[in-house]
């Protein structure tokens, strides 16, 4: 069973590069022009019907190796058969967070992969698609398997730079400016991760995680040192999560990306690479101390009103959502900071498992339904031409499943029950106010209502009302793509209705994880 | 002495951070960013220094514990290996978008380069 | 810019006489980087120069009707799949990344278990991949006639 949880990062990179060989074998592709460029297999449809089922092969059994890892027992896999004796060599680290993380990873990128299937025809190179994307989500998985820093940094880096040539995929003028935007602002934030990972290299001597842990208290956890190391990482973290101040990449980058690719960026990425990453810095390695606590309470409540306010004025409805993304990860944050803040102050235990569990619940229910709602905007844009809201109208009968499921999604993202959003916020608000944090309490429930009022905006100009313009002649997607929107659909109904046994077998390790009670990134496996 | 060279290396990497905020054109924001790759690089490789240390190469006819004993860290080496393929990578992807951006825009103005707006 | 193609004659037969010797140079160094500095990367960023020296010296289109497209992005992932084999083989030997191969005496040129081979897969792929990225770099022009690729 140990020999699973690598897999995991070698099969997505192994299809990626089995991808480039194949569609590029010579004499195969036809169509050459002059000059040495050519629409690569263009003539050629069924190889490319055959490479992509390649490619969903490689994703679902990702996908099934993840969920077969959610019941095993594994904990620490040591790369290279080197014996732990002093913390020396590279570790693969699969306990109750991680699986969990892969699990939401696997099942998004699934999910994207079966819509790209027809919306990714209108391009040309898919071949070259399908291997950044591979690339990108084998990186993702090898980010939360990661067991020490600098591995993480470099998978971290991986997915980056594939997202960053994934935004710009379309080659128009507007995605071009996204993605430099996006590939400067992610550059400077990565080199300071760097910064923080090389400081605290240097004071412990170890890259190892739960080693860093170990001997951070002899150095002093708030000696000068380790606020420059933390500063700089956690700067540089928050960018990767789209925090306010740091998120002016995000409403310019999500909406340019191709429909599947924003799914994977505003459902997987700013969680997998950005505030995965934030709760392992902070809870697993640097420790929790007011400070730190302190300074994710205040990016997540900023980020959650800031990102709202800016979302409410929106007529792009992909720009709506990538506004809407910023204020739900503040959700996730904010829970997070709490935690960590009764962890310092000694409060109880049970109430930080509480806000660890709606935080993370909060996660997994975000990539759902804001991939849901994503791609049923790529439906959306394919079918009928626009991404404006007020030229929309009377999807309802235009394109029955689509926009079934994006009202699914709409009202789970709103908050009303029986959905996932529903009891995801309830927990969040429930467990700050337990907490002690009143004020903090309100001003999430005032999201979760400004969060209703732009979906009502939105079902009203895009469902409702009566057809403008190109809608008119909107008619439903292909079927690969209402296939995709349904499985997310489900997923969205079922993590609602399935909270309790859900909590037992897949929330309870990860929060055990964060809150040290299993002790350290085993799992409860004594290394 | 030892200090000093640590605020150089800030110093390096606060002009590149100057040189992605305040400069206009595109190719000195790209070199900005390189600049800071490059600070990061030299930082990492100055941690793992020992005053009058050696290579850490080994010899055939070497004692090893006595190469122990003496040679730099060689594990921030092979960390500035990964980090200098990485800034490869992106300094790659940074030019061929800024080609890219100066056939869709005619300008390597960023201050032109601002049609996505809100 | 006249008529022919690339540089001067004496610019082409240097290149062609050269480049050899270049690319056996890069192949040296990744493949004594247990022994020395060196190793995958550095013999891959010299057998790519090797590559562009003679893109440079005859021009792009002489040059790609040699070196293709297609055959740098199929050693790129080939070089690529060839490491991730060497990982996947470790498994052979008990865990993910191990040695199956058996660690010689320090300082022998056949030692250091699986890093040489790795080396070649990394001297492949960081080869095809420079090379890769500097055709599609050349492969812009000046405004008024970009095969745009």
């Amino acid at each position: 069973m140990d020999a699973l949880v690598p897999l995991l990062v070698v099969v997505p990179l192994a299809t990626a590069f089995a991808v480039v060989a194949l569609a590029n074998l010579p004499g195969l592709a036809r169509g050459k022009s002059e000059g040495g460029d050519r629409l690569a297999g263009a003539a050629e449809p069924s190889r490319h019907r055959a490479l992509s089922l390649l490619v969903c092969a490689a994703v679902l059994a990702n996908l099934i190796i993840s969920l077969v890892l959610l019941r095993a027992d594994v904990g620490k896999i040591y790369v290279g058969g080197w014996t732990p004796i002093k913390a020396l060599g590279i570790e693969l680290v699969c306990d109750g967070l991680a699986k969990l993380m892969v699990v939401i990873i696997n099942l998004v990128a699934l999910v994207s992969i079966i819509f790209s299937w027809s919306y990714m025809q209108r391009f040309t190179k898919v071949w070259l698609f399908e291997a950044l994307f591979l690339l990108m989500t084998g990186a993702m998985n090898g980010v939360v398997l990661a067991g020490d820093l600098f591995n993480m940094y470099v998978f971290l880096e991986i997915a980056a730079i594939s997202s960053y040539a994934l935004v710009a995929f379309g080659c128009e003028a507007e995605e071009l400016e996204a993605a430099f935007k996006y590939l400067i602002l992610g550059t400077v934030g990565s080199a300071f991760i760097l910064v923080g990972v090389t400081i605290l290299y240097a004071l412990t001597g170890h890259l190892n995680m739960a080693k860093v842990h170990e001997l951070l208290p002899v150095v002093g956890q708030t000696s000068p040192a380790v606020l420059l190391a933390a500063a700089a990482l956690l700067g540089g973290l928050a960018l990767k999560a789209a925090m306010v101040p740091f998120h002016a990449w995000l409403p310019d980058a999500h909406p340019s990306a191709p429909a599947p690719i924003s799914a994977m960026l505003s459902g997987v990425l700013i969680k997998a690479s950005g505030v995965y990453a934030l709760a392992r810095i902070v809870f697993n390695v640097l420790g929790p101390s007011s400070e730190y606590a302190a300074i994710l309470s205040v990016l997540g409540v900023v980020s959650m009103v800031v990102g709202m306010f800016l979302a409410l004025g929106q007529q792009d409805f992909k720009r709506l959502l990538a506004y809407s993304s910023i204020s739900q990860a503040g959700y996730i944050v904010l829970a997070f900071g709490v935690a960590a803040h009764l962890l310092v102050t000694g409060g109880d235990r049970s109430i930080a498992a509480l806000c660890v569990f709606g935080g993370l619940f909060h996660l997994f229910n975000h990539a759902a339904f804001k991939s849901l709602l994503f791609l049923s905007s790529g439906s959306i844009e394919q079918q009928a031409g626009t991404r404006m809201l007020k030229e929309m109208g009377g999807l309802t009968r235009r394109m029955p499943v689509t926009s079934f499921c994006c009202r699914i999604g709409a009202l789970s993202i709103a908050g009303v029950p029986p959905f996932n959003g529903f009891f995801s916020k309830l927990i969040i608000i429930i467990a700050l106010a337990l907490a002690g944090q009143l004020i903090l309490a309100g001003i999430a429930a005032g999201v979760a209502v400004g969060t209703l009022l732009m979906y009502v905006k939105v079902q009203r100009y895009a469902l409702e009302g009566e057809p403008t313009g190109a809608a008119i002649s909107a008619r439903e997607a292909p079927v690969m793509m209402c296939v995709a929107l349904v499985l997310l659909a489900v997923v969205c109904v079922a993590a609602g209705l399935a909270l309790l046994p859900l909590r037992d077998m897949v929330f309870g390790p990860a929060e055990d994880v964060l809150l040290g009670s299993a002790g350290n990134l085993t799992g409860g496996v004594t290394p | 002495m030892g200090i000093a060279i640590y605020i150089l290396t800030f110093a390096l990497l606060l002009i590149g951070l100057y040189g992605v905020i305040a400069k206009r054109n595109v190719i000195k924001i790209i070199l900005g960013v390189l600049i800071i790759d490059y600070a990061v690089n030299m930082l990492l490789v100055l941690i793992g220094y020992r005053r009058d240390g050696v290579a850490p190469i080994v010899s055939a006819d070497e004692d090893v514990k006595k190469w122990a004993a003496a040679s730099v860290d060689p594990l921030p080496q092979a960390m500035v290996l990964t980090s200098i393929v990485i800034g490869l990578g992106l300094a790659a992807l940074m030019v061929a978008m800024a080609i890219r951006l100066y056939q869709k825009y005619g300008t390597f103005d960023m201050n032109e380069i601002r049609r996505l707006k809100g | 810019m006249k008529q022919q193609h690339g540089m001067t004659s004496i610019v082409k037969n240097t290149a062609r006489l050269v480049s050899g010797f270049i690319a056996i140079f890069g192949v040296y160094v990744a493949l004594t980087g247990h022994l020395g500095p060196g190793g995958g990367f550095a013999g891959g960023v010299i057998v790519s120069s090797a590559g562009a020296l003679i893109v440079l010296a005859f021009g792009r289109r002489l040059a790609t009707k040699v070196i293709t497209d297609e055959v740098v992005h199929v050693a790129d992932a080939l070089g690529a799949s060839l490491f991730l084999l060497i990982a996947v083989l470790g498994f052979l030997t008990g865990a993910f990344f191990a040695s199956f191969i058996p660690v010689g005496d320090l300082g022998h040129l056949k030692s250091a278990g699986t890093i040489p081979l790795s080396n070649l897969a990394i001297l492949v792929k960081v080869g095809a991949g420079l090379l890769g990225a500097f055709l599609a770099l050349s492969a812009f022009r000046l405004a008024g006639k970009e095969p745009s690729s």
